[in-house]
């Protein structure tokens, strides 16, 4: 509370008042709550602070969403606005370890006044307020509508209000995307209170647990999910630096060019799922290195064409490494054609500017960028302005303009964080170095011509 | 994990019985609908429509599980369908199971279309149990209704009535499933049923209270309401089948991966590949359960991946044969790269300790040792199906067993390795 700004101080008791005056003016006006009520109240009350206490992460993952909106929704049709706004402000009791003092004040008013709101608009649509019997289902379902078009957007903006005067929030930062499924999963949730308001005449309670008990285990699953999906991260990422623990200079390699294509894609726009495809895609690129006979990498001057060959023939090797993982698909591109230049000098196809695949043009330049800007045996690393340039001096001739100029911006925006100074290794140490590295375009790999 | 993917082929006695137990339920309740007809046909097709929308959706999950959680939830509400708002239903048990088989059929056609035939045990056992169900359940339905539709009537006789046979349904089931796979995989009975226990639970649950929920709406609502009351588990599949992908994603990942000991010369072809899969089914002849298979799956894949921080391939890459300093040097360095992942420390672990041998205080875990003379036994054969050269590698291991070898593992690889046909040879 105390790290709160004065106006998010003062939001928060102008909220917290509103809410305690309308179940104070409810409680005292008795048309509004009759006996026989209280029991579903608790019963109501009790689901809410059970979906409350087990937030659920379905589809958005920075918004905790929960079911108990659901069971929000069903108070309104079943208790009324002021049974509603008590169901919501049990909030306040929500078994969350470690949530402060004044977050739960907040949650609770502000679920009080949206279940206040959704139920007056319920009455004023021509909803009773009643266990609805068996008949009058169908009769339910225009203002139940209407109550959850006033119970998400209200709830919506009082968070919003809270978190900008809070300073935790910019507008530019809302992700419009997450929005949009952020109201597609309200709806979700709303039609599911009312499919519990519908039921209660039949089995009460029980109407509950049928419909939530799908959801928590959908939830179950859901972090079964996060969790395997961040273990799978973790693993992909050991493994591809296993493969380059051989070459001392290289190490993090992948990891960088990883997150450097991931911001290429995240600045020109590309959706969530490819954006994850293009990390992967990053991470492996270079995985058919180790085909390449160390040897020839460590060899000092000029190439023969054999030589040559063998190297450029990673991407190939990398690609059939990794072609048996179904889901990459798209990465297979990436993988295969990152030494394509636009020009249609590179390997191991000769494509040029369009046909080169776009997850392909992307690493080429993070690639390349990661490469320079990264000690070598051979020489020192480039600083961010030098490496820049240089992209900037190849785009259209190796590199795709469009990506490069999304790079810039992006590290503009964002900074790049180079690897640190690789020390030489110590003279007594055994570590392997290349003399050669495929992926500097300042150094290009020399060949031993014919004659 | 070798399964069948054309109908008939490779299925084993116990499959074939429940595809014609399934084959001749179907045609029984078929003849017998076309015979007097369907009554209330507009509840059928709706129901019918929902099952094949179910099946059309159906997903793999993890250890080649076919299932299809919303079939078989709309099969589950027309089962226990008493009324539609109000009005009692009259189907009988033989009409459950030909919408079922017509709903089932339509769903899978699709997938038919594009080259994806469904498996066809576990579409038997889906509808199976389906029917099963409906034969101690349907009987029973007037006078369950009658008990809800007189004055001051309730449901809780109902509800009481339906948990306990959905109960009795899903552990046959269970019980089913775990006999099919046992036979399939040559696994312990038990240890497979804990298996398809933990597996079937938590989604078994979600479609039983969809499938309630299917039936009590049908009385509150009108049939309309039947596609908005799917809507629970329409979320309960969506993040199984996300789950179910990750899943098959980790295993194609690491598989693909532990080749790049190959592809440097590490290894020869294919070892990896066929040391998990001799591991696996050594493990599975000696009881291991389903999450520990998978752990000694991963560590058996990726035992060799030590190797890559050596300046240079052994020669053949046999390990087998390098001195055991430099066989230790590899497990520790393989740890420690598995260790990095920071999330399979007892692959890590399983790893580490695949050269210690057999005798001492220590002894290394069970995982360990399958994959000390799995990885031996392929250094000795390799690829080769020879008999006579197979014969004197497990001699072999047999000779130095008890020092090295557990003489326990080397007995169930001489098992496994003698009932493999020649044609798919390990």
């Amino acid at each position: 509370m105390r790290e709160l700004p004065w106006p998010a101080k003062a939001y928060l008791i102008v909220i917290i008042g509103v809410a305690a005056a309308l179940i104070g003016r409810g409680l005292i006006a008795p048309e509004h709550l009759s006996e026989r009520e209280w029991p579903t109240l608790l019963v109501l009350a009790l689901l809410f602070l059970v979906c409350e206490s087990v937030p659920t992460l379905l589809n958005v993952e920075q918004a905790a969403m929960s079911v108990s909106f659901s069971a929000a929704l069903a108070a309104v049709v079943l208790v009324g606005d002021v049974g509603a706004a008590m169901v919501g402000a049990t909030a306040v009791l929500s078994v969350r370890p470690g949530l402060a003092l004044h977050k739960r004040l907040f949650n609770g008013a502000q679920f009080a006044i949206c279940g206040y709101a959704a139920g007056w608009a319920f009455e004023r649509l021509g909803g009773h307020q009643d266990v609805p019997s068996v008949e009058r289902f169908t009769d339910l379902i225009g203002p139940f509508m209407g109550a959850a078009a006033v119970f998400v957007p209200l709830n919506f903006v009082l968070f919003a209000v809270m978190l900008s005067l809070a300073g935790q929030l910019r507008a530019d930062e809302v992700p419009l995307r997450g929005l949009v499924q952020f109201f597609v999963s309200y709806l979700g949730y709303a039609t599911f209170g009312l499919l519990i308001a519908g039921l209660w005449a039949t089995v009460q309670s029980i109407s509950a647990v049928l419909v939530l008990l799908p959801l928590f285990i959908a939830r179950w699953a859901f972090g079964q999910y996060l969790a395997q999906q961040r273990s799978y991260d973790a693993t992909i990422a050991a493994l591809c630096q296993a493969v380059e623990t051989k070459d001392y200079y290289t190490r993090g390699h992948c990891t960088r060019v990883s997150s450097a294509s991931t911001m290429i894609a995240q600045e020109i726009g590309m959706g969530p799922e490819r954006m994850r495809a293009i990390g992967y895609a990053g991470m492996l690129h270079d995985v058919g290195k180790l085909g390449v006979p160390t040897k020839v990498l460590q060899k000092e001057g000029r190439l023969t064409e054999e030589e040559l060959a063998a190297i450029q023939l990673h991407p190939m090797r990398g690609l059939e490494i990794v072609r048996g993982i179904d889901f990459l698909d798209e990465a297979f591109a990436g993988i295969m054609h990152h030494h394509e230049r636009q020009d249609g000098k590179g390997y191991p196809m000769g494509l040029a500017g369009a046909e080169i695949p776009e997850f392909a043009r992307i690493i080429a330049v993070a690639d390349a960028f990661d490469s320079m800007t990264s000690d070598r045996a051979y020489r020192k690393a480039k600083s961010i302005e030098e490496a820049v340039a240089e992209l900037r001096k190849q785009s259209g001739t190796q590199f795709d303009p469009v990506m490069v100029g999304a790079f810039i911006r992006a590290v503009d925006r964002r900074g790049w964080d180079p690897p640190g100074k690789v020390s030489a290794p110590e003279a007594d140490e055994v570590v392997e170095t290349m003399a050669k590295d495929h992926d500097d375009p300042t150094t290009p790999i020399e060949v031993v011509s014919e004659r | 994990m070798t399964i069948a993917t054309r109908p008939l082929q490779g299925l084993d006695s116990g499959q074939l019985l429940l595809i014609c137990a399934a084959g001749m339920v179907t045609v029984a309740g078929v003849a017998h609908t076309a015979a007097v007809g369907l009554s209330d046909p507009e509840i059928a097709i709706a129901f019918g429509v929902l099952v094949a929308a179910g099946e059309l959706a159906r997903l793999t999950m993890p250890g080649n599980r076919e299932v299809a959680p919303i079939g078989a939830a709309a099969a589950l509400g027309y089962t226990l369908l008493l009324d539609v708002g109000g009005v009692p239903t009259r189907h009988s048990a033989l009409q459950v199971v030909a919408v079922m088989s017509a709903g089932m059929t339509i769903g899978a056609l699709p997938h038919l279309a594009v080259g994806r035939p469904p498996q066809l045990d576990g579409l038997a056992r889906r509808l199976l149990s389906g029917a099963l169900l409906a034969f101690a359940y349907r009987p029973l339905a007037p006078a369950l209704y009658a008990t809800t539709s007189r004055p001051g009537g309730t449901w809780w006789v109902v509800l009481g009535v339906m948990a306990v046979l959905i109960l009795a349904m899903l552990t046959a089931d269970v019980i089913i499933a775990a006999v099919l796979r046992a036979e399939q995989m040559r696994s312990a009975f038990r240890v497979t049923l804990r298996d398809e226990l933990r597996m079937a639970a938590p989604l078994g649950a979600a479609v039983a209270a969809s499938g309630t929920l299917l039936a009590l709406a049908s009385h509150s609502m009108h049939l309309t309401a039947l596609v908005v009351f799917a809507a629970p588990l329409l979320v309960t599949q969506v993040a199984f089948r996300k789950y179910a992908g990750i899943r098959a994603t980790y295993l194609q990942t690491v598989r693909a991966l532990a080749r790049v000991t190959e592809v440097g010369g590490y290894v020869e072809p294919g070892h990896s590949r066929r040391v998990s899969r001799l591991s696996l089914a050594v493990g599975r002849e000696l009881g291991m359960a389903e999450p520990e298979l998978l752990e000694l799956e991963y560590a058996a894949l990726m035992h060799d991946i030590g190797q890559l921080s050596l300046r240079d391939p052994i020669p053949g890459g046999a390990t087998v044969l390098t001195d055991p300093e430099q066989a230790r040097s590899i497990a520790e360095l393989g740890a420690e790269v598995i260790k990095k992942t920071g999330v399979l420390d007892r692959v890590a672990e399983i790893v580490r300790r695949q050269g210690d041998g057999f005798t001492g205080p220590d002894m290394p875990p069970l995982a360990s040792r399958i994959i000390k003379a799995a990885n031996a036994y392929d250094d000795l054969v390799g690829s080769s199906t020879d008999r006579d050269r197979q014969a004197a590698a497990l001699e072999r291991l047999r000779l130095d067993g008890g020092d090295e070898y557990d003489p326990a593992v080397v007995e169930s690889m001489s098992k496994v390795i003698d009932r493999t046909p020649p044609a798919h040879r390990l």
